[in-house]
């Protein structure tokens, strides 16, 4: 582990080779280094979501985390660029699969790379960690408390996100899970529905309800943070992520 | 955000925000995740005037009793006005 990283804006090509806005925090070593993609919750590109990016140099990963808000709302304040968005329906999953492509490919071209490259997404970035191990070449994905997975969202909500369970099939890396047993978006129910598509297709996965959480527990600048379920989930995310992108 | 509850309204007025007056043209209502407030819930109203882009939004984020003694305020406070003044 190395304490020495740099941590900045960039732009990364994203899908149809549009220029976006990206956060990159890597350590200043040599490497190789395996690389992340962090994929922002709904509430953005927020100042949060940077410190968890730069979690993943203090840890040894290169780690990207692109502004998907970049094209409705570039120069605007998170929140701003979050309302704006979630007016919009969220990200259409096309784009987001893009995106991803090219956050994954800015990383794998770093000279530090070792070619690995894992996503994590939390709450709808969970949602759409999901849809990127279905579509893009990644070789290990943490699903954080995603929605919308395995049931669409309530009538009347303004979010296009619909379920993706049908794609379980298409699942090309290893998956794993961390969700809250008091979530209700997705429930326990969901988690377990989903827990079975992914093994009926023999997918390899690892799936973990925490007792005692519920939605973004992960947050920790929000009253849903559980900092002993969180610290458990964390070391969950080492495990795996060492053990599928370490050098 | 996750509880997705959201009514848009056409309005009329202004708002102030960080730069500076400028007109209204819609409201979104919704109860979800908060940006700022301490809750993992909100009712939150987002004043906005979508041709001036994502920046032009003035944002309140209230606690479930907090907005409804909000909306009955602008209620009852609209009810005691003649009626003429409040045609528009």
């Amino acid at each position: 582990m190395s304490d020495q990283m740099l941590a900045e804006t960039i732009e990364i090509e994203g899908f149809g080779g549009d220029l976006i806005e990206a956060y990159f925090a890597r350590p200043t070593g040599a490497g190789p280094y395996g690389s992340v993609v962090v994929i922002h919750h709904t509430p953005g590109y927020d100042e949060a979501t940077k410190e968890i990016t730069r979690k993943f140099a203090y840890h040894g990963y290169q780690a990207v985390c692109p502004n998907l808000y970049s094209r409705e709302a570039p120069g605007a304040s998170p929140d701003d660029a979050a309302a704006t968005a979630r007016a919009k329906g969220g990200v259409p999953d096309e784009r987001l699969v893009g995106d991803v492509e090219g956050a994954a490919r800015f990383l794998r071209s770093q000279p530090a790379s070792n070619s690995k490259v894992g996503v994590i997404g939390y709450c709808s970035g969970g949602r759409q960690a999901f849809l990127s191990a279905c579509n893009v070449e990644v070789d290990a994905a943490i699903v954080c408390y995603g929605a919308s997975i395995v049931s669409d969202p309530p009538a009347g909500s303004p979010s296009k996100a619909r379920s993706i369970i049908h794609l379980a099939p298409n699942v090309r890396c290893p998956i794993l899970g961390l969700f809250g047993a008091e979530d209700k978006f997705p429930t326990p129910q969901e988690v377990a529905q989903l827990d079975a598509e992914l093994d009926k297709y023999s997918k390899e996965h690892d799936f973990h309800i925490f007792e005692g959480a519920g939605h973004a527990f992960f947050a920790v600048d929000r009253p849903s943070y559980r900092p002993e379920v969180a610290n458990k989930g964390w070391e969950k995310v080492w495990t795996f992520f060492g053990k599928r992108l370490g050098g | 955000m996750c509880t997705y509850v959201t009514e848009n309204v056409e309005i009329a007025g202004s708002g102030k925000g960080a730069n500076g007056w400028f007109s209204l043209g819609e409201a979104s209502v919704y109860f979800d995740h908060p940006a700022h407030v301490p809750l993992e819930h909100s009712l939150n109203i987002d004043f906005l005037q979508p041709e001036l882009g994502p920046s032009a939004r003035v944002a309140v984020e209230l606690d479930a009793a907090s907005a409804r003694r909000l909306a009955e305020a602008i209620l009852s406070t609209l009810s005691q006005v003649p009626q003429e003044l409040t045609q528009t």
